[in-house]
């Protein structure tokens, strides 16, 4: 094949531009201003500032709230991006079965996605309500006295299951495309070599899979840890307490309700750098290892 | 162009400059619901009072959503030119000197009269500096009082507690043989630790509550507050006392449903409570103390917020702005906002004229939290200026919900919220540098 290409360099320059500045304008300056403000402990109206150096940084790490909270976030996104991913999988292979009544099923399927984060985690307030929750109520009838927005563990599961139950959708919809692109000629010869419905499945249709399964994952941890704000926020309905709550809703509590404009700066750039390293691993090692048909 | 087009362009200029002589302010606020009409109503009638200026209301949802959205604001150089910030934000905006122009200032300099002893005791001294000079017009102002549920009280054959060992010991076992849960609150920063600290007149921190100094240390880990904490966790476990979480609603309401007996919540719910349809009678009475604290129990901080007239306008829009202050002090408007919403009038000759229009008489319980405000005052009582204040009540927020889940004890509790507090409070101290 032929390589098109420019002969002057000014002209991609030119049309590339809009863009440039966009990103410029949008992503670059945020960020370096973020790294700045990380290292002063400045007054919120702009008055008064105090060069700290990476004070702002030894704070966290030595804060035992801040780990608390980073290991729960570990556990939250590893809960969310495990059930949306298994849900929606089991999902998918049964609808791919799935002959008469197969776009209704998909579409009702489909409808969870167009719900807003925050709306997702106002449904599970509302679920939960102390005093007459359906779920809470749900709870009661094994005598468990279901309690959101004081008991920690009630909480974050309240949480979880908002978070997994909004993305299952998305994840559906990928892997049912993906199982559809299957050739039927592979799955034929699976069908007179294996027998077992569940063996043809972990060695023909999962690892034809693969290629979408990793971008899902990559997509669902960047939604457990980040897109889920709204969710967290309107769950402990904006007062922290002793709920748990993920990295990305501290920044926000710490810079939007406390003006700790240094403090909130120093975890954003955390957040930056893990972001950062999960983009590499997402194009160096994955990309690599997995063949996309 | 033709004739008519020309006589409405000019038509049009003619009306934008007729409008133009009206100055235009803006108030930013956070008062939703019901509060939030009352504000609506109250500029109503400020705007129709006067045909000089034209006030415009803004919603800008919670305190510190409003405070966040001034402060960003200000930054952009659009700051409104009245914003409302509540107790806990106080440090923050008033640590920014030249971000706000001192009330008393303000009104002094367009000729308004100003003498702080006007205002009640209560609410003198809360958002001024440290000599005294007032510096927030206090707003909605409010402190925590006791709502009870009468016929709960009767069914019990029980009287509204004076002291927490009376509760312990006889109201709240009665209530609790009565069927009820005899006792919730709303906020534990606010109703059982700030004011805690101003009823029994104990030091919440140095220098003198923080108001002389930015090296302040908070003064929370003391005997009288562990003891009190310790009875809390006893009485839920006993179920003397139940707690719904953080939210100040979700403890609210079990008591408006018939099902706590006590509710500890501001005085400013009054209006609310009062406009709902509840099924049983309430009232309200003074918040208890601890008879092994103190005998001489002392008044209770002014709560709320205050509106601070914002720097960087005209001479003309801070006149307008000193002209509604003006209104919104007068005995008429107080009195219109305090039967409105519960919130205290903060002047003495508002209470007298509620007082004078026999108020009282039908709604005793609206007396409560000017009464309490206005009991005798003592050294610690006057307020507290701590920075970063807002993060230091999600701290004690944290581990009070911990202490009374059973995640953690009352002295591991204290202790932590006396490091991080401390931790804040020099991090503030560097912000002012």
């Amino acid at each position: 094949m032929k390589r098109a290409g420019f002969t002057t360099v000014s002209l991609p320059v030119f049309l590339l531009l809009p863009q440039l500045v966009i990103i410029a304008v949008f992503f670059y300056w945020p960020t370096v201003v973020a790294l700045q403000s990380s290292f002063y402990l400045q007054d919120p109206f702009g008055f008064g500032s105090t060069f700290v150096g990476l004070q702002n940084y030894a704070d966290l790490f030595t804060s035992r709230e801040y780990h608390r909270i980073a290991s729960f976030t570990v556990v939250f996104s590893v809960l969310v991006t495990f059930f949306s991913l298994a849900i929606a999988l089991l999902l998918a292979v049964k609808a791919d079965k799935i002959l008469r009544g197969a776009k209704t099923y998909r579409t009702l399927l489909m409808w969870v996605y167009a719900v807003a984060p925050p709306v997702a985690g106002f449904i599970a307030v509302i679920m939960f309500n102390q005093s007459w929750g359906p779920l809470t109520q749900f709870f009661g009838m094994f005598n468990y006295t279901y309690l959101v927005g004081v008991n920690f563990n009630d909480t974050a599961f309240a949480m979880v299951l908002a978070s997994v139950w909004k993305q299952v959708p998305v994840n559906f919809i990928f892997f049912l495309s993906g199982l559809q692109s299957i050739p039927r000629s592979v799955r034929e010869a699976a069908l007179i070599d294996n027998a077992s419905a569940m063996g043809r499945f972990w060695d023909v249709t999962f690892p034809l899979l693969a290629p979408t399964g990793f971008f899902l994952l990559i997509i669902n941890i960047t939604y457990s840890l980040f897109d889920t704000f709204g969710i967290v926020d309107t769950v402990v309905k904006g007062e922290p307490g002793n709920n748990p709550m993920t990295l990305v809703y501290k920044v926000y509590v710490d810079g939007f309700r406390g003006n700790d404009l240094g403090g909130s700066s120093a975890q954003s750039v955390i957040l930056m750098v893990l972001v950062l390293a999960l983009t590499i691993f997402q194009f160096r090692l994955i990309d690599r290892r997995i063949h996309y048909t | 162009m033709s004739k008519t087009t020309l006589i409405s362009v000019a038509a049009s200029l003619a009306l934008t400059t007729a409008a133009t002589a009206q100055t235009e302010i803006e108030l930013w606020h956070a008062m939703g619901g019901a509060l939030g009409e009352t504000v609506n109503q109250m500029v109503e009638n400020f705007n129709a009072s006067q045909g000089d200026v034209q006030l415009t209301p803004v919603f800008k949802g919670s305190y510190e959503e409003t405070l966040t959205a001034g402060i960003a604001a200000f930054r952009a150089g659009e700051q409104p030119n009245i914003m409302q910030v509540f107790d806990a934000g106080a440090a923050t905006v008033i640590g920014a000197e030249g971000a706000t122009i001192p009330v008393q200032t303000l009104l002094s300099e367009n000729g308004v009269a100003f003498d702080i002893e006007d205002y009640i005791s209560g609410v003198r001294y809360f958002y001024a500096d440290s000599d005294g000079k007032m510096i927030g017009m206090p707003f909605n102002s409010s402190s925590p009082i006791m709502y009870y549920n009468v016929d709960a009280l009767e069914a019990a054959g029980v009287s509204a507690p004076k002291t927490w060992e009376e509760f312990q010991e006889t109201t709240a076992p009665a209530l609790a043989k009565a069927g009820y849960i005899p006792l919730a609150q709303s906020h534990l920063p606010w109703i059982f630790t700030e004011n805690f600290h101003s009823r029994h007149n104990l030091p919440f921190a140095t220098n003198d509550n923080g108001y002389d100094g930015l090296d302040t240390k908070i003064l929370v880990n003391n005997d009288a507050i562990k003891a009190h904490f310790t009875a809390l966790s006893d009485w839920k476990e006993n179920g003397l006392f139940e707690w719904y979480g953080t939210g100040w609603g979700d403890n609210q309401t079990p008591f408006e449903e018939g099902k706590v007996a006590i509710w500890l919540g501001s005085s400013g719910s009054f209006g609310g409570l009062a406009k709902k349809d509840l099924g049983f009678d309430f009232s309200a009475t003074f918040m208890p103390y601890w008879e092994a604290v103190t005998t001489e129990p002392t008044q209770t901080f002014i709560g709320g917020a205050a509106l601070f007239a914002m720097s960087g306008h005209s001479a003309e829009e801070n006149a307008a702005t000193a002209k509604f202050f003006e209104y919104l002090s007068s005995p008429e408007t107080q009195v219109f906002w305090h039967k409105e919403t519960g919130y205290v009038p903060i002047t003495e000759a508002a209470y007298d004229m509620a007082k004078a229009q026999g108020y009282y008489n039908e709604q005793p319980a609206a007396e409560v939290g000017i009464q309490q405000l206005s009991l005798d005052a003592g050294d610690n009582t006057r307020g507290y200026r701590m920075g970063f204040y807002v993060q230091i009540r999600d701290v004690m927020n944290r581990e009070y919900g911990r202490i009374l889940t059973g995640e953690t004890s009352v002295e591991d509790a204290f202790q932590n919220i006396e490091t991080e507090a401390n931790q804040l409070l020099a991090r503030f101290a560097k912000t002012q540098g």
